[in-house]
């Protein structure tokens, strides 16, 4: 690994910015979000980066890469061509605050959309429930996700077509096959997925899955299931037919 | 909205999205090449998978005897036509294939975080792609041809002999039409929409030992779908090439038993 190493950041705020080169002392084992560290303590002091845990656990230090959204802690240096510079920008799907920190609010804000938890009648007289460990272990990938909002920034439906305000993006899709495959929910989303999450605008770029840090297969196993749910509700005549004769 | 083709990456992007149109614009032009033959599509026991089942034709099997009287003289007379439709239609409509030719053909997007050329966008959900959703149906057209393929293999065990009749053998084209049916039954079998209906609209599985059985093999599968898509998609297309050569006597088909 060469000893020193230039970071092309991207600097400004919601009045506009440009990016900066930055050329720093690197060494084995650093990953980029020590590069901007090292740079923030002794370049550029009012350099703003959002962090925390430096493990890949919180999902704060998400950015972009050389172009792709990634988390800058679980970056390594040594997986990047290090002979040009390397550019750090923030998220392009949501607003700028400053520097490399974007306002991720409105991820908060879809939440809150998406019908809650509702568990059927409890099994037991004592108010518990009884689940069989296979039904568990199917939604427990989707509890993975560390709202990192990767996957939304890579979803071209929100960083190309800023459609923010009808598609929840793949974060929720799996927030919401979460709830919808768990063994005690009874509530039925598929309607809401279809109309006010705009379910039907994803069209299965699997670029959400490519950039997971957790690894979460994001479109085969939580989309994919919940636009196979909606079908039956919406587009397949055979089921209609079917639940009409209460089958 | 980004320019169309505006990055930060470094990475072959382009890489990707290329191969996937050649590999696909490859086999459409050949495959409808080969569909419209009509002739050259079985030799001694096979059968073009392209061919299969021949519902009409002359190559001795047909459900309904040869080119029936109303084909219209404007269309060119080939069995393929009668059923090509259905396999085409569910790959056309497969969640793999469907990801991989909106990047490929369509740009949109051409890559992950790359820029498009069009600021409009409709998805899935309103005509002409939320056709897609038949998806469904097109898998259970796409079901039984993994069955005549298999009845194919079967046939392509019995060689003319000297002696009049037929004896059990195994040639290069046996072996080539077995290995397509386990190809196109790993991809078929490892549909996202034959998952769903197996077992996975339910959210309890557990208690229904089938269907739980069902659903964790068809998952397995389902974890390379793209690997047998392609596999399957490149092997059919040998298929139809090795048993045409061999009928057109530009291959000899080795007998290896």
């Amino acid at each position: 690994m060469s000893a020193t190493a230039t970071f092309r950041i991207w600097r400004g705020d919601t009045a506009g910015g440009r990016f900066q080169d930055y050329t720093t002392p690197v060494a084995a084992g650093m990953v980029v979000l020590d590069a901007v560290h090292r740079i923030q303590a002794e370049q550029a002091n009012d350099l703003a980066v959002r962090w925390n845990c430096k493990a890949g656990r919180c999902g704060s230090c998400s950015a972009e890469v050389n172009g792709m959204p990634k988390l800058m802690c679980m970056t390594r240096l040594d997986e990047l061509p290090l002979e040009r510079p390397v550019t750090i920008e923030p998220m392009q799907a949501f607003p700028i605050v400053k520097d490399l920190v974007t306002d991720v609010s409105w991820n908060f804000a879809v939440k809150r959309r998406i019908a809650p938890f509702r568990p059927r009648p409890p099994d037991a007289p004592d108010g518990t429930w009884r689940m069989a460990q296979a039904d568990v272990d199917r939604v427990m990938e989707f509890r993975k996700c560390i709202e990192c909002f990767l996957c939304q920034d890579v979803c071209h439906v929100l960083r190309d077509h800023q459609r923010h305000t009808e598609f929840i993006g793949p974060r929720y899709f799996v927030h919401a096959a979460a709830l919808e495959m768990h063994p005690l929910d009874v509530e039925d989303r598929t309607e809401a997925l279809r109309r006010e999450h705009a379910i039907g605008l994803c069209n299965i770029t699997k670029c959400c899955t490519k950039v997971c840090p957790e690894q979460i297969t994001i479109t085969d196993n939580a989309i994919i299931p919940l636009k196979e749910r909606v079908a039956d509700k919406a587009y397949d005549p055979i089921r209609a037919i079917l639940r009409m004769l209460g089958a | 909205m980004t320019r169309f083709g505006a990055t930060a990456r470094r990475d072959a992007w382009w890489l990707q999205p290329l191969v996937v149109f050649l590999g696909l614009g490859a086999f459409v032009v050949y495959a409808t090449w080969a569909a419209l033959q009509g002739k050259h599509y079985h030799f001694g026991p096979y059968l073009s998978p392209f061919y299969s089942p021949e519902v009409f034709g002359d190559a001795g099997r047909s459900w309904f005897g040869p080119e029936p009287h109303w084909w219209p003289a404007w269309l060119p007379w080939s069995p393929a036509l009668f059923i090509l439709w259905a396999p085409g239609g569910f790959r056309l409509t497969c969640y793999y294939y469907r990801g991989a030719y909106y990047k490929a053909f369509w740009a949109d997007p051409p890559a992950c975080a790359v820029g498009e050329p069009r600021a409009r966008y409709l998805g899935e959900r309103s005509f002409p792609l939320i056709l897609q959703n038949a998806h469904r149906y097109f898998l259970y057209l796409a079901l039984p041809f993994i069955g005549f393929l298999s009845i194919d293999v079967w046939r392509a065990l019995w060689f003319p002999a000297a002696t009049g009749g037929t004896t059990l053998g195994i040639g290069v084209g046996t072996l080539v039409l077995a290995m397509n049916v386990v190809l196109l039954g790993g991809y078929t079998l490892g549909c996202h929409s034959l998952r769903h209906l197996v077992g996975g609209s339910l959210d309890r599985l557990a208690g229904r030992p089938v269907r739980s059985a069902c659903y964790t093999c068809v998952g397995f599968l389902n974890r390379r779908h793209m690997m047998w898509a392609w596999m399957s998609l490149g092997w059919v297309a040998f298929s139809d090439l090795y048993v045409r050569l061999c009928a057109t006597g530009v291959w000899t088909d080795w007998r290896i038993l």
